[in-house]
């Protein structure tokens, strides 16, 4: 299916398509699911009126102040990471190909510890993620780099530095006070719970100005995937699209990581879920964006009420997701 | 049957791999024993409080209650033996695993298969609330042969088949959906987490000389089982279909070292916790040496990867005095950059 | 300065080089217009190397290649693909790609970021997929195809980038004979409606039947050049090959037809 409007043309897939509507529509509703439910329930009407400003001051309170910054930076946290792992999954054209595998969320986590052990404030945590997420992608992209870097020797590079800095982390943890041991291990899960718009804000700041460059790198990355070879003899400069991918995909999981903590298995599961579904060839980034968006907000839900009054960190419920897409990926093969 | 009979003299009389120097490649292995024991004396005579070597032997040969020869009897000569047992049974089982897959970088910890023993060792000993070695070693058995089945399918599953670096990639992914249902299970009883956090960052400390007791029998077995194999891994070192044609049960051969591994990796892990890159390294220094014959590697690395770990363990229990780093932190610390330099030398197979 | 070059794409003094291991040194190249140039030679005797760098896919460590008069290096990668196609020798297929997908890839030098399907692309994926005779795999998953159909659907892909030259890294192998030949026909029909084709390839006598110009290579160098009829001798082969051979004419194409010694002479009894 084609459109064309004067000089403009674009080439749609209709499945995928009615997919990304369809994500759209669940990612609504598990977010109104989640501002409407909970300890307070706010009939769902009363959330609608609330979220655009003319509800109940109880209803405003909830809805505004407590449970729509949560949801929002869980919908745009997982857009984040599903992006992240889109790019990473078709740079190393490899389905367990994500940032958490290879060291960047792990280097991130280095960083949020060592904000937690300084006593820094939850910005200074944050601000630690970040820095230890894009340094560790520097390092791992220098010592990567032999005349170009090649998506495997990334994978290979990474997964040392991850088992460095998964070991480094462990360290901290067992060096640390008990207190601060804690408040670390809390954070290493994941969580969404007590964030507000100045961690909703930050994340969609990145993704207003990465995903104009995502669309820029996404046809080039897509001829990549073909081989070096064969996307150079289309005149594609492979480093510089390299570069740039990994680029994009590294600040998308440190934001993200530095907003909810090192939620893992979201980028990696959140891009086969989507191509799955839309049957595109090869990853796609906006249906791996909003699935990430599903997933880490559904699972934040799940979170909450599975062991209601009990709460889980968010990161439980995503390894639980990771597992059972690796177990997807076994059937998959196995026919 | 003429023609299977001449195979067989074929594989008895002229192995495939040149047999290099027999009598220099044996004294080899008495050397590297020498060296193995000249480091376990260090380790039980250094740490938080070094001891002088004549009090050591003292300690050993005549112990007269004092402290020094308390220390030494029953904290630094247990610790001592399992690394020892810990080390050979690594060493021996990422020798193992790299012949059997043909992939320079298998190893234990990085393949996921100690994570999954470590999975089991916490279900019995967080749910079931087992005790004993010898029970809850079973569940670390079930946990690794549960990790090796899954990693190698996903490894091989693709058009490409298990290049190395799907298989790398395939261990880290369920190494960490292990880990995380371990911790998972650790965060709900803080009590057994407490116990085992440092056991589960990789730990010789902490052990006493009854669970060595308990696991060595494992461990033998899988050392023995696994040195057995030497001569079928050769062949297959061929192909599978090459070893088949030289008359290798290839299949018995599979089972038994995936057997073997499950073993030493099992028992390796409930005495130590998950440890990374002790497997890793040491086969492919020993191959730079001896070759690839397998009668040779199985034997060296069995004797060259405790010497390593017993030196990560003096050397992390040296760095930080009084306290210490645990071993496994001490293997990442040296085997990542190892691993990161191979990764880079290497041409291995893309994706 | 680029010298005004007779031939559209030639390459001067090229030293060809992996890492630290030099494939050819000085070498001079040049693809006469509109020619079926098949560059053949003993393995590793470079002959990948050469077509890669004429492709721009490795970078002469001394020397330049030069596409219309100009150091290809110095164009915009986008403006060469679109005179110079390259069907490399190992490509991935993407995960559940269909055929026309996979082809429509090939007008990426063609397309912008807001001109995405234009009706000329349409157009020309239509044209390669029915040059190439896959329009009725058009929506078949590529993965699920033979060897020879998919081989025909990577050259389908570089058709539809519409480029006056077309390069071929070893398009036959893998392919059973039936395949072979109907790729090289391809090929030859191709360069009859007016491109220039160049191709490496395995099979000596497939060379010398499909070849209007013939290079052939030994140790990173050019031993002879020219047309198979013309230059293809016992003498070339031992020399080229270490292989004594007799050469005849093949009775069907009336080029060269290399003809190997026996060892010994089979005589036929009753």
């Amino acid at each position: 299916m084609s459109l064309r409007f004067g000089p403009w043309s674009v080439r749609l897939a209709p499945r995928a398509l009615v997919v990304g509507l369809v994500l759209v529509l669940v990612a609504f509703a598990v977010a109104v699911a989640a501002i409407a439910t909970g300890e307070f329930t706010v009939p769902i009407p009363d959330v609608l009126t609330a979220l655009f400003g003319h509800g109940t001051p109880v209803a405003e309170l909830i809805v505004g102040k407590l449970r729509a910054p949560r949801v929002v930076t869980g919908l745009l946290v997982g857009a984040a990471f599903g992006l992240s792992g889109a790019i990473f999954q078709s740079l190393t054209r490899n389905p367990l190909g994500s940032p958490d595998f290879i060291g960047f969320t792990a280097g991130a986590s280095t960083g949020g510890i060592l904000g937690v052990i300084a006593g820094g404030t939850a910005l200074q945590i944050a601000g630690g993620a970040l820095a230890g997420c894009v340094g560790t992608a520097v390092l791992v992209y220098a010592l990567a780099h032999r005349g170009g870097v090649q998506g495997y020797r990334l994978v290979l590079v990474g997964i040392g530095a991850n088992a460095l800095l998964l070991s480094v982390n462990s360290y901290l943890l067992t060096r640390a006070n008990i207190n601060d041991a804690a408040t670390a291990g809390a954070w290493l899960t994941g969580s969404l719970s007590g964030r507000g718009w100045d961690h909703a804000i930050p994340v969609a700041v990145a993704l207003a100005v990465l995903l104009p460059v995502c669309a820029f790198v996404s046809r080039p990355m897509r001829m990549i995937e073909m081989g070096d070879d064969a996307a150079k003899a289309m005149g594609i400069r492979v480093e510089a699209v390299r570069a740039t991918a990994i680029a994009v995909g590294v600040l998308l999981c440190a934001v993200a990581t530095a907003a909810a903590g090192p939620v893992i298995f979201v980028a990696l599961s959140a891009p086969q879920l989507a191509r799955r579904l839309t049957r595109s060839p090869g990853v796609t980034m906006a249906a791996s964006a909003l699935m990430g968006a599903v997933l880490l907000t559904g699972a934040d839900l799940a979170a909450q009420r599975v062991l209601a009054p009990t709460q889980l960190p968010v990161g439980v419920l995503t390894a639980a997701i990771g597992g059972a897409y690796l177990a997807l990926l076994l059937r998959k093969d196995r026919h | 049957m003429p023609v299977g009979e001449q195979v067989t003299t074929l594989v008895a009389d002229e192995p495939v791999v040149p047999r290099g120097r027999p009598a220099a490649l044996a004294g080899g292995l008495v050397v590297a024993f020498g060296v193995l024991v000249l480091v376990a004396m260090a380790s039980v005579a250094l740490g938080a409080r070094s001891v002088p070597l004549s009090t050591v032997l003292d300690a050993l040969t005549a112990p007269n209650g004092s402290s020094d020869h308390t220390v030494i009897r029953e904290l630094r000569v247990p610790r001592t033996l399992l690394g020892i047992g810990v080390g050979a049974a690594l060493g021996l089982a990422g020798a193992l695993m790299q012949s059997l897959t043909r992939n320079p970088l298998a190893d234990p910890g990085l393949l996921g298969i100690n994570e999954g023993a470590a999975l089991g060792v916490t279900l019995a000993l967080g749910l079931f609330g087992l005790s004993d070695p010898a029970a809850y070693v079973w569940f670390a058995f079930g946990g690794a042969a549960l990790a090796s089945v899954v990693v190698y399918a996903l490894g091989s599953s693709g058009r490409s088949g298990a290049g190395p670096v799907r298989l790398a990639l395939a261990g880290i992914a369920v190494g960490m959906v292990f880990t995380a249902v371990a911790s998972a299970i650790l965060r709900m009883d803080s009590q057994t987490f407490d116990r085992m956090r440092f056991w589960l960052t990789g730990s010789l400390a902490g052990q006493t000389s009854d669970v060595l007791l308990r696991l060595a029998p494992f461990m033998v077995i899988g050392l023995v089982v696994g040195l057995l194999l030497a001569r079928p891994l050769n062949m297959l070192a061929l192909g599978d279909d090459a070893g088949k044609a030289l008359g290798v049960a290839v299949t018995r051969t599979r089972v038994l070292t995936a057997v073997s591994v499950t073993l030493l990796c099992g028992s390796a892990t409930a005495a130590a916790g998950p440890l990374w890159f002790v497997g890793l390294a040491v086969p492919h220094a020993v191959r730079a040496v001896v070759g690839q014959d397998q009668r040779w590697v199985l034997p060296y690395t069995m004797l060259a990867a405790p010497v390593l770990l017993l030196a990560a363990d003096v050397a992390g229990r040296l760095i930080a005095r009084p306290g210490e780093v645990q071993v496994g932190i001490m293997c990442a610390v040296l085997g990542a950059p190892i691993f990161i330099l191979m990764a880079r030398r290497r041409r291995l197979a893309a994706l | 300065m680029a010298l005004p070059q007779a031939a559209r794409l030639s390459g001067s003094d090229l030293t060809l080089a992996y890492d630290q291991r030099v494939v050819a040194a000085e070498l001079d190249v040049t693809i006469p217009d509109e020619s079926f140039t098949v560059i053949i030679g003993p393995n590793a005797c470079g002959k990948s190397t050469l077509l890669r760098a004429l492709a721009r896919m490795l970078k002469p460590r001394k020397g330049a290649v030069h596409l219309d008069g100009s150091v290809i290096t110095s164009l915009p990668s986008k403006e060469v693909a679109r005179r110079l196609g390259l069907l490399p020798q190992s490509s991935i297929v993407p995960d559940g790609i269909t055929v026309t997908d996979l082809v429509a890839r090939g007008r990426y030098p063609h397309q912008k970021l807001m001109r995405q399907w234009s009706r000329a692309d349409e157009a020309a994926v239509t044209e390669a997929m029915r040059a190439t005779d896959v329009s009725e795999l058009a929506d078949r998953i590529v993965d699920e195809l033979s060897g020879g159909q998919r081989q025909r659907v990577w050259l389908a892909m570089a058709l539809a980038q519409e480029t006056p030259i077309l390069l071929l890294d070893e398009p036959t192998t893998f392919l059973d004979i039936s395949h072979q030949i109907e790729v090289l026909d391809l090929c030859a029909d191709l360069h009859e409606a007016g491109r220039t084709m160049v191709a490496v390839l395995h099979d000596l006598n497939q060379a010398c039947r499909y070849a209007t110009h013939l290079i052939v290579m030994r140790d990173g160098a050019i031993v002879a050049e020219g047309e198979p009829a013309g230059i293809v001798t016992p003498e070339l082969v031992a020399q080229v090959f270490d292989l004594r051979c007799e050469i005849i004419e093949d009775p069907q194409s009336g080029t060269p037809l290399i003809i190997p010694e026996a060892r010994r002479r089979v005589t036929t009894t009753a």
